[in-house]
């Protein structure tokens, strides 16, 4: 064993392409192999979309089917039973923007966190980057995204017209950012929870609920000022709220952000992602061991 | 020394038995914060007595293996179930990595270590051959470039735009093996993919992998097929317990092979230990080759009758089962396959065996084989239900060919029957 020891220690020899050792150095993330992995990325993201709408028959109108239902359910509940504020904004919009945007992120972490669950098989008999399933999945979730957004557009086009009261603004350029981060904070926790339940099972069953009552800390279904003052501070140590009520801010004009608030949320996405892909890497290594 | 492409050195693989990690959170928690300071890991066992390969709770399943290949080599690898080949097929593909040692590679590695991977049921063969291709490791602009090769090769060009899932299980496998002989790596690892397939497209497979070797690429050969090992590899290490056994010329190699793992001595006992679990409640006790008088030989006479008897034992009643033997020759020729139950009106009668000892014996004619070497296979399972066990290589026999007929001419004579037909010569 201590032979081992010293191997790992060796620092990779010239002439050889490829040295594979019991253990990978903390950051050989082997990031280069992901960016020639590009054209896989592209037909995962391709099978994973022709997959879901061959079988079924509505297609990718499931798609917008879901974030209509979701929204018009939240407008009654909890617009017109339970009353909560909405910013004064139209609550239809209020609430759409808000599921809009939390479904992007809930589905990139529930999705990349099933990564070596569901690709035991896949991984049992071939190398490649294993990264790039979790991040097709970004991707396809991505297209998903884009078809809701579109609606989403759809129904500020025709608010605007009736004069309703919201205010699209500069912040909408911010977009594309928020959209990456929400994408690197659902891949960062998404592959950490894939790795762990290699080992252990029962945190599959925590992602689904999870989920859901993390919606219930970030500003999906209320705005962050209707919280009481003693937990506003609370709720900023979410990294998605700043994310989603910059959103809404940006397309209908109300809500809480500022920039040191997303500049949070951005360095808490960096940190998870590291953290992340570095775990994913070692489990990488001899998951097929434990499964 | 530089035309050296793969250098395994000292490479072992523990694999730990029964749980999956040391079960709980704390357990974990601990070994890592044993790890992080250096320390040895409080939960091994250590100073146990070994068997075989399993020592304590960790089986071997390489042990300190090292071998180096050369460019343009077609090395077979060799050994009985459970001898490390796979582990190190999968060491050297990079699913998963080695436990101490390492290994160094000049040049990209593909695999087939099983053909279709990741193919989607709903794509078409168009979209499969692109899917396919890529989780190989080729890039979109190869694979349209070698596009209409790999539609060729695979024979499915009427059926390229409709999904897989409504192939046959003979096109996929072809679509499949087109995609994956077409990779063009410097170093190709094969393991056992000749299973499948019919006979034709069996040897176009051959064919494809001895020109990948003639173009000066690296070929990693694994099989039980001894015939394809003499046939395609020109040396062969032989792996026996997770360790290296033998490095040789193929032909020294299979002969090693076949006369130090399956017993030479006419008679195959199996213990419980070497059982895998999924045959329960099926467990072989012994195979046994028996010769006129009920002699356990390892030589019978091609002009004698023998007796091929199989003991085991049911844990449990079994119904519909069926114990067999396949009978190989050792060039890996498939001579027959014979099961105790054949008789139909037996086969209406044996419904359901009760819990207990067996013995499935079978009387083997006189003047049926030819001289050579033969290995005895064992399979019990219930048609299309289950495979209960398979040991396709459990024994090798000799057939001694003293008295068959046309020994009066000292040629060897082709074929793996001896019959001692009845001619007649007629003057007209």
């Amino acid at each position: 064993m201590s032979k081992t020891l010293h191997t790992e220690a060796q620092a990779a020899e010239p002439g050889w392409d490829m040295v594979l050792r019991p253990r990978r150095r903390l950051f050989d993330l082997r990031l280069g192999e992901l960016a020639h992995a590009r054209d896989l990325i592209l037909l995962f993201v391709r099978r994973d979309f022709v997959a879901v709408y061959k079988q079924t028959i509505l297609g990718p109108l499931w798609y917008l089917i879901q974030p209509l239902l979701t929204t018009i359910t939240f407008t009654i509940i909890f617009g017109n039973i339970a009353a909560l504020s909405t910013d004064g904004l139209p609550q239809f919009l209020f609430y759409m923007s808000g599921t809009v945007i939390w479904t992007y992120f809930a589905s990139c972490l529930t999705k990349t966190s099933d990564t070596f669950i569901h690709n035991t098989h896949l991984f049992g008999k071939v190398y490649f980057p294993r990264l790039a399933v979790p991040i097709s999945i970004l991707f396809s979730n991505l297209i998903a995204f884009a078809i809701q957004f579109g609606l989403f557009l759809v129904f500020i086009g025709f608010f605007a017209v009736q004069q309703a009261n919201i205010h699209p603004n500069w912040w909408i350029l911010l977009t594309p950012l928020l959209l990456l981060m929400m994408a690197g904070l659902g891949l960062g926790f998404g592959i950490i929870i894939s790795s762990l339940t290699t080992r252990y099972r029962d945190l599959r069953f925590l992602v689904q609920f999870g989920v859901e009552l993390l919606m219930f800390v970030t500003p999906v279904i209320y705005p962050t000022s209707a919280i009481p003052a003693q937990y506003q501070g609370l709720i900023q140590f979410n990294p998605m709220a700043p994310i989603v009520e910059a959103f809404r801010y940006a397309y209908l004009g109300a809500g809480t952000v500022n920039f040191v608030q997303l500049a949070y949320s951005f360095g808490f996405m960096l940190l998870v992602l590291i953290l992340g892909v570095i775990i994913f890497n070692r489990v990488e290594a001899t998951f097929m061991d434990t499964v | 020394m530089s035309s050296l492409v793969i250098s395994v050195e000292n490479v072992s693989k523990a694999y730990r038995l029964g749980q999956i990690s040391s079960g709980t959170l704390s357990n974990d928690l601990k070994v890592w914060w044993a790890k992080a300071r250096h320390k040895p890991n409080p939960l091994l066992k250590i100073g146990q007595p070994m068997h075989g390969n399993v020592e304590g709770e960790i089986l071997w399943a390489l042990r300190e293996v090292s071998f180096t290949v050369e460019q343009g080599k077609v090395l077979g690898i060799i050994g009985r179930n459970g001898a490390g080949k796979s582990t190190i097929l999968k060491i050297l593909s990079r699913v998963t990595a080695p436990s101490s040692g390492e290994v160094k590679i000049r040049g990209r590695i593909a695999s087939l270590l099983e053909v279709g991977t990741g193919f989607h049921p709903e794509l078409t063969g168009r979209e499969n051959i692109y899917l396919n291709g890529a989780i190989l490791g080729m890039k979109r602009a190869e694979i349209d470039r070698k596009f209409d090769e790999i539609l060729d090769f695979s024979e499915v060009q009427d059926f390229i735009d409709t999904p897989v899932k409504r192939y046959s299980s003979g096109m996929y496998v072809r679509l499949a093996f087109a995609v994956a002989a077409h990779l063009e790596p410097e170093i190709l690892v094969v393991d056992e993919v000749l299973a499948v397939g019919d006979a034709e497209f069996q040897r176009k497979c051959l064919g494809k992998m001895g020109d990948v070797a003639q173009q000066g690429r690296t070929v990693l050969f694994v099989s039980h097929n001894m015939s394809a090992i003499l046939r395609l590899t020109q040396e062969a290490i032989v792996l026996k317990e997770g360790r290296l056994a033998l490095r040789a010329a193929a032909p020294q190699a299979v002969e090693y092979y076949l006369a130090s793992g399956a017993g030479q001595s006419g008679e195959r006992l199996w213990e419980a230990q070497e059982v895998p679990a999924s045959a329960d409640p099926f467990r072989p006790i012994a195979l046994r080759l028996l010769d006129k008088g009920g002699k356990v030989v390892d030589t019978v006479r091609s002009v004698e009758p023998f007796t091929i008897e199989m003991e085991y034992e049911l844990s449990a009643p079994l119904t519909g089962l069926r114990v067999g033997i396949y009978l190989n020759s050792v060039r890996g020729d498939q001579v027959l396959t014979s099961f105790d139950t054949d008789d139909p009106e037996r086969f209406e009668r044996l419904t359901t065996r009760l819990a207990g000892r067996y013995v499935s014996r079978c009387r083997v004619p006189a003047d049926l084989l030819n001289n050579g070497r033969y290995t005895l296979g064992v399979n019990a399972s219930s048609f299309r239900v289950r495979r209960y066990f398979m040991d396709e290589q459990a024994l090798t026999f000799n057939v001694d060919p003293a008295g068959a007929p046309g020994m009066q001419w000292a040629e060897p004579r082709p074929g793996v029957l001896r019959p001692r037909f009845t001619w007649e010569i007629e003057t007209r």
